[in-house]
């Protein structure tokens, strides 16, 4: 293959990306308006414009300004950290089913906001706080059980199941204990909601984002190299190790506050990164497409949820249902290719 | 050289040829310990019986409170009998077909199944009675076996431990949100389902140990009859096949028979995970690797376990009680983190 092949090539990658990418943002630009103006009454453009621009709106104020804007705006944060925080750890362990929902580094978000909810009875703030510190405290503890003689991506994901298994028994127990009425929202927080949504719930995950991403992103490149091994990533000039724990802790801190806010949201953070990479095409960091696309996820997932049937269902519900079945498809797959992404 | 002289090494004990003395020994001091445990269940729990009382309730007398206690605690304690069994020969099995360190009911998603098969039967098809129960719960424990069995080995390199874990963490999760998918709109399918999805044996009536008897002598002696078959299946396919095994069947018949003891047991107690994962690796390193030795060490140390772990529950947090499959988790998981540390990172 001639020099001029591959550049060729590159250059047809770099503008399919270019294209899938801005399609994508059109995609969540199109979503957001859609989930500010669809829901009980219809509100048509002009009027959400002139409610986002500040100025005073009858009846759409309220449900515009009040309601709909910090959900939707919550949509989008807490699908791209889900998203791009998934696809660092599939990417990391070189294995698209080692998302953080399976290996268990959600779990301890879970547990503890059920413990919060049911056996404490705080409030929602103080549930959040005891979701991220548990959420950071479990992925803690993962990391250094399954360190012995160095790392192995192996050994993290089998411990993780394990205290997974170990703290889902725990939120059933504790669940058993609730009373109907505790039962029911520890029940929503658990599949993910965002009936929550208000600013002061939203403020300190956007913080997360605007910290967090950029870190990740910044990290993108040692991620790539990662991915083919240590051996090789150290012989490309990576600091392995620091930039494996950097790249854990930022993922894990996107993760506990996207759950802290919306609870875990089923699948999205497993989803985004399979879908990205079947959109984007090998090669390349899949971090901003799959931040994308978690968003794209939960907007969609959410405006189905809130519109499509006669109950409504929380967010969870329709992303768990979806992610179900792709979730055993890409099972088989994976399996029968031999495990990329 | 027949299949019994070969040291038979399964995949993560390293397992010692221990003499016939010895195991019978421990598996004699099992059985005593068992026994002990079954007296200790009759006795403790909320209220705390004599031994004038308990002999009262045994003989059938339900004067008193104390002997009312002990009389509701009889059908109690055989059914954790029989579901630890069930369960543990069940895991020993299943860790034989698939040579697998990390196999157990509860890992590999097949509880999961189960359940799913019964909420599926409450919501669409209204079922109500025990047997319908079962009948759903072994059917939907079959089929996600098979499916994370057969999903667990596809691909380069056959079936790895990860690959099976994986494909049975992802299948439970799964079936976990097609779970709360069905029971969100159903408050009243809800507050019956987190009852049973806890795993318990708490509100063992006879019924209930009459409806798991048959499963657990069906399953424990078809396995048992197997033991010979997992013994050269552990020392791999091409081995076994030169040694005159059928594997295919072999292994066919073993995990039937895996899978019919954790269905029932799931259906009975709902799922306990961890049970089926510990005892077998306690017992490869009590009585050697020889499955005709680990398969009824399983199940006797199965049984004390689950008895155990329900004495303690209910002494723990008196006058509440803690079910069992709490208590087994809480006791399993680090077992689990132990084994997979032990592990080579190339075996996993």
């Amino acid at each position: 293959m001639s020099v001029a092949t591959l550049v060729a090539i590159r250059q047809r990658r770099l503008r399919t990306r270019t294209a899938v990418v801005a399609g994508l943002t059109a995609g969540v630009v199109a979503a957001f308006a859609a989930s500010l103006m669809v829901g009980n009454t219809f509100y048509g453009p002009v009027d959400v414009l002139r409610v986002v621009s500040g100025q005073a709106v009858d009846g759409a104020s309220f449900a515009v300004g009040d309601l709909r804007l910090p959900r939707a705006t919550l949509a989008v944060l807490a699908g791209a950290s889900l998203g791009i925080a998934g696809v660092t750890f599939q990417t990391m362990l070189r294995n698209p089913l080692a998302a953080p929902d399976i290996i268990g580094i959600s779990a301890g978000s879970a547990t503890a906001a059920v413990v919060g909810i049911v056996a404490l009875g705080l409030s929602d703030t103080a549930v959040s706080f005891l979701a991220l510190a548990a959420g950071l405290g479990t992925a803690a503890a993962i990391y250094l059980l399954a360190h012995r003689n160095g790392f192995a991506g192996t050994r993290l994901i089998l411990i993780g199941i394990g205290v997974a298994a170990l703290l889902d028994s725990i939120t059933a127990y504790v669940l058993s204990r609730a009373s109907e009425w505790d039962l029911q929202s520890a029940m929503q927080w658990l599949t993910g909601s965002l009936n929550g949504a208000t600013w002061a719930s939203v403020a300190p995950l956007a913080v997360a984002c605007a910290l967090l991403i950029p870190a990740l992103l910044l990290l993108g490149r040692d991620l790539s190299a990662l991915r083919l091994g240590d051996d090789t990533a150290a012989a490309l000039g990576v600091r392995v190790r620091p930039t494996r724990l950097l790249l854990i802790l930022a993922a894990v801190g996107l993760l506990a506050f996207a759950t802290a806010a919306s609870g875990p949201i089923a699948f999205v953070a497993f989803m985004a990164g399979p879908i990205a990479a079947r959109v984007v095409g090998s090669g390349g960091s899949l971090l901003v497409p799959a931040a994308l696309t978690g968003a794209l996820l939960v907007l969609v997932a959410d405006l189905v949820g809130q519109n499509a049937f006669d109950n409504r269902y929380p967010v969870g519900v329709v992303t768990g249902a979806l992610g179900a079945p792709f979730l055993l498809f890409l099972l088989v797959r994976v399996n029968r290719s031999g495990g990329s992404l | 050289m027949s299949t019994a002289t070969l040291a038979v090494r399964p995949p993560s004990t390293a397992s010692v040829r221990r003499p016939a003395a010895a195991r019978l020994a421990w598996l004699g001091l099992s059985v005593v310990l068992v026994l002990v445990l079954m007296a200790a269940s009759l006795a403790f729990g909320t209220r705390v019986v004599s031994v004038d009382e308990i002999l009262g309730g045994l003989s059938g007398t339900s004067d008193g409170i104390a002997q009312a206690a002990v009389s509701a605690r009889i059908p109690r304690t055989l059914l954790a009998f029989l579901v630890g069994a069930m369960l543990a020969v069940s895991g020993a099995s299943m860790q034989a077909v698939t040579r697998n360190p990390l196999a157990d009911p509860g890992i590999l998603g097949v509880s999961f199944g189960a359940a799913l098969a019964v909420v599926i039967g409450i919501a669409a098809f209204g079922i109500s009675s025990p047997y319908a129960y079962i009948a759903f719960a072994i059917v939907g424990a079959g089929m996600s076996a098979v499916f994370v069995y057969v999903v667990g080995s596809l691909g380069y390199g056959g079936m790895t431990p990860l690959k099976l874990a994986l494909a049975g963490a992802a299948t439970a999760a799964a079936f976990t949100s097609l779970i709360s998918a069905i029971l969100l709109p159903r408050v009243d399918v809800m507050t019956t389902f987190r009852f049973w999805q806890v795993g318990g044996v708490g509100g063992a009536t006879w019924d209930r140990v009459a409806l798991a008897a048959p499963f657990a002598v069906i399953g424990v002696l078809a396995c048992l009859a197997l033991a010979r078959g997992m013994n050269t299946l552990a020392l791999g396919d091409d081995v076994a096949a030169g040694l005159g095994e059928n594997v295919a069947r072999a292994r066919l018949l073993g995990w039937a028979g895996a899978v019919v003891l954790c269905g029932a047991a799931t259906a009975v107690a709902g799922p306990i995970a961890f049970v089926g994962l510990v005892v077998p690796h306690v017992c490869r390193l009590l009585v050697g690797g020889d499955y005709r030795w680990v398969l009824p060490a399983s199940a006797i140390v199965g049984a004390g376990l689950l008895i155990g772990a329900d004495v303690v529950g209910r002494v723990i947090a008196r006058p509440d009680e803690i079910e069992v499959g709490i208590v087994t988790a809480v006791i399993g998981a680090p077992v689990f983190v132990w084994i997979v540390r032990r592990q080579k990172v190339r075996e996993l």
